[in-house]
Order: structure tokens, then C-alpha cells, then sequence
């Protein structure tokens, strides 16, 4: 699975794009986010607010109990301030 | 037509080429999107703009076909830049065009409102006192909002 960072998910973690392969159990972006936490400190302060991380999933914007899969494209990110 | 670039754009060009030919227009609106030299009461040096290539250009896609869905257009065109911009840049052109002028300026208040809110775009800013992420905005939200159904 390549999850994608953006903006300061990107600066937290230190990187902006990582190819990841969590265990069966995590089915969801919900879940995928509680194990991606645990990675590093740097994931645990991108993900502490989850209220302000947004994602998509293969491209598309997705919620927390949407399902996430093994070759997914996966992207968190703050709110978008475009325009 | 979408486009995303790092290169500024001509708007009377754009616009030139977006009617060529189109004689049942009758009306165009243009919306450009400058970058501010303040923010609240922060100076802004300059504003980085990051976005997620690929996501981008399908969501602008997306957002310009519904668009076309609502208002009868004749022609339509979306240019958002990336990269580092300084004040006074354009950042953004929204150009409707229409046999009438209604439903040219009502689908390009739609098109800026819903990309704000749904195109995979950051700004940052650079200040005398450092950087920092521009947060979106509640009223963004309830612009986009009005335009649900």
C-alpha cells in the first residue's frame, strides 16, 4: 500500500510518501491511521488531531470507515486551502 | 479545460482562445485569484502552494463537469498554480462563458467556491515571523456548502 503525505502530515512524519504493508486487521482508514501512529513519533504527532486529517483513497476523498486494501493509494492531508 | 502549472498565465490570452470561434457566446466572467500581501495582521512575503498531482487534476475535472451539469456553458476553464508565488501573483483563473450572462457568473462563483474546498491544494506562507500552513476557513466551508442539492 504507498501512503502519501501532504503539508505538515509531510513536514511531521518526515517524508512524503511511504510504501507500507500492515497487518490483515487493518481494513479501514480508521484503522489504517491507529497503525500507521504507532510507526514513529513523527506519525503520532501528524495523526494526535484527527479531526483536522482528511484522506483519500485512490484518489477519491474518503472517511473513516471507509475500506482501505492491500495496493491502495492512500493520502493524508489537512483541510485544502486552494483557490 | 483544467490546468495545473507552475507558470503564470495570460488571462486576456486565455480568455482569446477559450471563445475562438464560439459565436453563441454571449457572455464571459473571469475570476483570478491574487495572492495578499497580508494575512489577518501577519505580512506575507510569499506563499508556497503544494497539491497532489494526479488528485488534482481529477477533482478539478470533477468540479468543472458538475459545473457543466448545472449551467448551460459553452466553454469553461480552470488554471490553479503551484510553487512558490509572491504578493500580487495570480494563483487561480476561473473563466465561464455562456449564451447568457446568469448562468456564466453563477457557475463561476460555484467553481471557486467548490474548489476551495475540494481541490488538494496548501498554502503556506512565508512572514517576517517564519512560515506557517494556512488553515482553512469556516466561510469557505458554508460558500461551498449553499451550493449542495
Amino acid at each position: 500500500m504507498k501512503v502519501l503525505y501532504f503539508a505538515w502530515l509531510r513536514e511531521r512524519i518526515g517524508t512524503g510518501e511511504e510504501e507500507v504493508h500492515p497487518p490483515a486487521g487493518v481494513a479501514t482508514v480508521a484503522g489504517l491511521i491507529d497503525w500507521l501512529a504507532g510507526r514513529s513519533p513523527g506519525h503520532a504527532r501528524a495523526f494526535e488531531n484527527r479531526t483536522v486529517v482528511r484522506c483519500a483513497v485512490n484518489q477519491d476523498f474518503a472517511e473513516p470507515g471507509d475500506a482501505v486494501r492491500p495496493g491502495d493509494e492512500v493520502a493524508f492531508f489537512p483541510p485544502v486551502t486552494g483557490g | 479545460m483544467i490546468r495545473v502549472q507552475q507558470a503564470d498565465f495570460d488571462v486576456g490570452a486565455e480568455i482569446a482562445a477559450l471563445t475562438s470561434g464560439r459565436t453563441r457566446i454571449g457572455g464571459v466572467v473571469t475570476f483570478i485569484g491574487l495572492v495578499r500581501d497580508l494575512a489577518g495582521d501577519a505580512a506575507v512575503g510569499a506563499m508556497t502552494l503544494e497539491h497532489y498531482p494526479g488528485m488534482t487534476e481529477r477533482m478539478l475535472e470533477d468540479i468543472e463537469a458538475e459545473a457543466n451539469r448545472r449551467w448551460p456553458l459553452d466553454a469553461s476553464l480552470i488554471v490553479h498554480r503551484y510553487g512558490t508565488l509572491a504578493p500580487g501573483e495570480r494563483i487561480v483563473l476561473v473563466v465561464t462563458a455562456s449564451a447568457h450572462r446568469q448562468a456564466a457568473f453563477e457557475a463561476a462563483e460555484f467553481l471557486v467556491d467548490w474548489l476551495k474546498t475540494r481541490a488538494p491544494f496548501w498554502k503556506r506562507e512565508s512572514g517576517p515571523d517564519g512560515d506557517r500552513w494556512v488553515e482553512a476557513r469556516a466561510d469557505d466551508d458554508e460558500a461551498a456548502q449553499r451550493w449542495r442539492k
